[in-house]
């Protein structure tokens, strides 16, 4: 797999920022190339899949609970006035839980998943890499693409649509607390109406695009980390870079995913 | 004659865009010689080495290892040739996320199906080998810069390969531990009947360990020879590169 250099400089001029630009993404291509050739090799790594997503998890878990949790209280909060105004606080639950399982519980996670989890993928192998342990792998007979990249791509693919869920709950509760703050509601009605609003056509695009979602901030951050160069500096950029690619490809994905389920399914609008 | 050359290459030529690091580079490396290279920093001495593991990819020239041109070879092949080559890097380059013994076991779990208790027993006789007995379940973080090259040693023996590469095995260690890792890299030679490439800066270290060795400047090389003629060279170069790492040593 041979990539196309990025040139480090500290104050680039326009040719040499474009320049990188396209280094990025064609290196970002060859780079998603070689995870689809390699991903269906043998070794399975099946223990270090295992591995990353106890690891993933146990990372994004209190972050993504609080975040939630608050999404869905902030959301009933400020949508609760704008119904009062057309009477129609009824439908207070149903505009929750579609908003959250559409599209604020999905994106929401993953971009929290790709501040927390792209850039410490970065990190990790971009300091692999500035200290020989991704050479040592090579020189071992151990491929480490298969070994570092595949697995951990794989396990983001995995655990991001287990935490989406769990969030999405956290955040029709949330919404439930806010509810009950402002308005007399019985948790039966709450339940009932939230259930009553969501259809199956609406949980599934939703879910699907948590493991397009999940592939980017895996395949982001390795890229990131395995290209890495240029000492700790190298590393704290492979970091920040990750976390900052990873979040932009996540919204112009999440747009065009909404487009194309729309053309699809036009019901869903 | 039979051909008895471990290593052999042939007119390698490697740059980095416009800088020649090694030009038309010949070297035969016979089996069981310990070889040392010489040169200043940036003379493509590290370069040369991962050219013969196939970390870098040379410009031209062929490189055989057992009469095998690893240049042609597809990337399993080449894993296949790399099983037989041991490689300590400069930073001893452990696995951070794993202990000692992980670090250890890493390789033969990859490559052979050995038993928990034949690993255990693996793991203990190379750490003997090494004196680090006691270190088996520290973590690389925990371990001094001596301590992490023995172990890094450690985990280059383990699968018993017939060529041993070094990337400086004595940088960075004050002069009572580098004499320390020189010796046990010998020791290691004999007792495990390695071939060895050493690239160094350090004279103790060379003078312990060399059958051999060159002198790369300019991407060529400059010198080759027995290492006690090297240093007593009249070129002034030489002359004068060795009696600062004389300095040194003494």
């Amino acid at each position: 797999m041979k990539l196309p250099q990025i040139k480090h400089i500290r104050k680039p001029n326009l040719s040499q920022l474009a320049y990188n630009f396209f280094a990025n993404i064609t290196g970002l291509t060859i780079f998603n190339w070689e995870f689809l050739k390699q991903v269906f090799l043998p070794p399975y790594e099946i223990k270090e899949v295992k591995k990353h997503m106890d690891e993933l998890g146990v990372k994004t878990f209190p972050i993504v609970s609080v975040t939630g949790f608050i999404i869905g209280l902030v959301l009933a909060m400020q949508s609760y006035p704008v119904l009062q105004r057309f009477g129609a606080t009824d439908f207070l639950p149903n505009t929750v839980a579609l908003s959250v399982i559409r599209e604020l519980g999905p994106v929401i996670t993953a971009l929290i998943f790709a501040g927390r989890v792209s850039s410490g993928i970065g990190a990790e192998l971009g300091s692999m890499r500035v200290t020989e342990q991704i050479d040592a792998m090579e020189v071992s007979a151990i491929n480490p693409f298969n070994y570092l990249v595949v697995t951990r791509v794989i396990a983001t693919t995995m655990i991001l649509p287990i935490l989406t869920i769990y969030v999405n709950f956290l955040a029709l509760f949330g919404g439930y607390i806010a509810v009950i703050i402002t308005e007399n509601m019985s948790f039966e009605y709450y339940k009932n109406a939230v259930v009553g609003a969501i259809e199956f056509g609406d949980f599934i695009p939703g879910m699907a695009k948590t493991f397009v979602f999940g592939y980017i901030v895996g395949i982001v951050g390795a890229f990131k980390g395995f290209t890495a160069d240029g000492g700790t500096e190298g590393v704290g950029r492979a970091s920040t870079t990750a976390v900052v690619l990873a979040s932009l490809l996540i919204l112009i994905f999440d747009m065009v995913l909404v487009k194309l389920t729309l053309m699809l399914w036009p019901t869903l609008g | 004659m039979a051909d008895t050359g471990l290593v052999k290459i042939k007119k390698l030529s490697k740059a980095f865009e416009t800088l020649k690091v090694l030009e038309k580079i010949s070297l035969d490396v016979e089996t069981g010689e310990n070889l040392v290279v010489f040169g200043q920093s940036g003379t493509g001495k590290s370069v040369l080495l991962k050219c013969i593991i196939g970390l870098l990819i040379p410009d031209e020239g062929e490189i055989y290892i057992k009469q095998k041109n690893i240049l042609e070879m597809s990337i399993n092949q080449l894993n296949e040739v790399r099983k037989n080559i041991g490689f300590l890097f400069q930073s001893a380059a452990l696995y951070d996320s794993m202990s000692v013994r992980e670090n250890l076991e890493f390789p033969l779990k990859k490559h052979f199906s050995f038993t928990q208790d034949e690993l255990n027993d693996k793991v203990e006789q190379t750490l003997e080998h090494v004196s680090l007995v006691d270190a088996i379940d520290k973590m690389p973080s925990e371990l001094s810069g001596g301590m992490r090259k023995r172990i890094g040693l450690a985990r280059s023996i383990i699968t018993d390969p017939e060529l041993m590469l070094y990337d400086e095995p004595t940088t960075g260690l004050d002069p009572i531990t580098s004499k320390e890792i020189s010796e046990l890299i010998l020791d290691l030679q004999n007792k495990l009947n390695m071939t060895s490439i050493v690239v160094t800066h350090d004279l103790i270290c060379a003078e312990i360990i060399a059958d051999r060795a060159i002198f790369l400047r300019e991407a060529k090389i400059f010198y080759e020879g027995k290492i006690d003629e090297l240093t007593s060279s009249s070129d002034p170069f030489l002359r004068n590169f060795f009696s600062h790492e004389i300095v040194k040593a003494s």
